[in-house]
């Protein structure tokens, strides 16, 4: 160890070598996700906003038991059952949820709900576009998370 | 309504005083505010403030794969003299409570908050004693981003949706009615009528 400067051990060969690093990423395949333009591809078991599904036919799956909002850890599921009638069929069982609410906030996206169901009418898809302004946007009653009925 | 959430609507910083609408300020230097905003957006500085593990989404969200630098927003200060923004990452417990507040009273003005995850939102699964249920009981927030952690992806369209709501054109009478406290009951009303309606369609 010499005190004494040296320019190209103290100057010219550290900024070569940073250059090398530079100069060796610059070629390679970009790392970057234009996120709103291109999106990444979610994972297969990736779990985000839930979605009431419905039987082919159109009826619902969900037949208001209540698993979910037992098994829920953050309980933020809120689910009223009402009876089916001849008249108002709904689902195939006896009853269907008349309301279903989660509480987006509170919801931690276990996928516990989706595990306790047993007729599969909670999932979680892969939207995860759900930040917003107000808190009271972030309830989503049955309207918003029932599954449109399919067309044909 | 409580009175907490006026008091909450008073103190964001998007809302403008009633003051200027009232000079026509809205008409006149309409074009200048929106130079103004456009420029705010476009660099909002972040707060450090990552308080669980929410953080570690946050620190890749600036890490090279989502690189948050493309939205202006890099800049991680330390202090909270230099920040736009205050991204609460992670449960607020009640001991931190205060140091939350006082750290949001040390940024200058303007300023925004976004809640991150579901514990610092609403408490998430901690239900407890020790965790303040939402940090808006503490700071205004302007955009929650929920999930348990937020993805990357998630928490860049948290901050596209602050941009947004700080781009969006000031001094009309809907911001008004805001700054004045009408329009969340309004809004409200307005909620608990849907509700009604969707009640009474079944």
């Amino acid at each position: 160890m010499s005190a004494t400067f040296n320019p190209w051990r103290d100057v010219a060969k550290p900024l070569l070598k940073g250059f090398m690093v530079t100069g060796k990423r610059a070629f390679k395949k970009k790392v970057t996700i234009q996120y709103p333009e291109e999106r990444r591809e979610q994972f297969v078991r990736s779990r985000w906003r839930h979605v009431l599904t419905r039987y082919d036919s159109g009826l619902e799956k969900c037949i208001g038991c209540s698993l979910c909002a037992g098994a829920c850890p953050a309980r933020c599921i809120y689910v009223e059952a009402a009876e089916n009638t001849d008249q108002d069929r709904r689902s195939p069982g006896e009853r269907y949820a008349a309301r279903y609410e989660i509480n987006m906030l509170r919801c931690i996206f276990c996928g516990y709900c989706q595990d306790a169901c047993p007729t599969g009418a909670i999932v979680l898809r892969k939207d995860f576009e759900l930040a917003n302004y107000d808190r009271d946007d972030f309830v989503y009653t049955k309207e918003m998370l029932l599954e449109p009925v399919r067309e044909g | 309504m409580p009175k907490r959430v006026e008091t909450i609507v008073m103190h964001d910083s998007a809302t403008p005083v009633i003051g200027d609408v009232q000079k026509g300020g809205g008409v006149v230097l309409a074009p200048l505010d929106t130079l103004v905003s456009q420029a705010r957006a476009n660099a909002l500085w972040p707060l450090t403030f990552g308080l669980a593990c929410c953080a570690i989404e946050m620190m890749c969200t600036v890490a090279s794969r989502f690189d948050l630098a493309r939205f202006g927003s890099e800049a991680f200060r330390a202090t909270p003299r230099q920040a736009d923004v205050m991204i609460i990452a992670g449960r607020v417990s009640k001991k931190m409570a205060p140091v939350l507040r006082q750290i949001y009273d040390q940024m200058p003005e303007p300023k925004w908050v976004i809640s991150m995850g579901a514990c610092a939102s609403s408490g998430g699964v901690y239900n407890n004693y020790a965790i303040v249920q939402g940090a808006d009981q503490v700071v205004p927030v302007d955009v929650y981003v929920p999930g348990c952690p937020p993805s990357p992806d998630a928490l860049i369209y948290g901050i596209m949706k602050l941009q947004q709501k700080i781009k969006r054109p000031k001094g009309s009478f809907r911001e008004l009615q805001l700054a004045e406290g009408l329009g969340r009951d309004l809004q409200h009303d307005d909620i608990i009528d849907k509700r009604i309606s969707a009640k009474a369609g079944k």
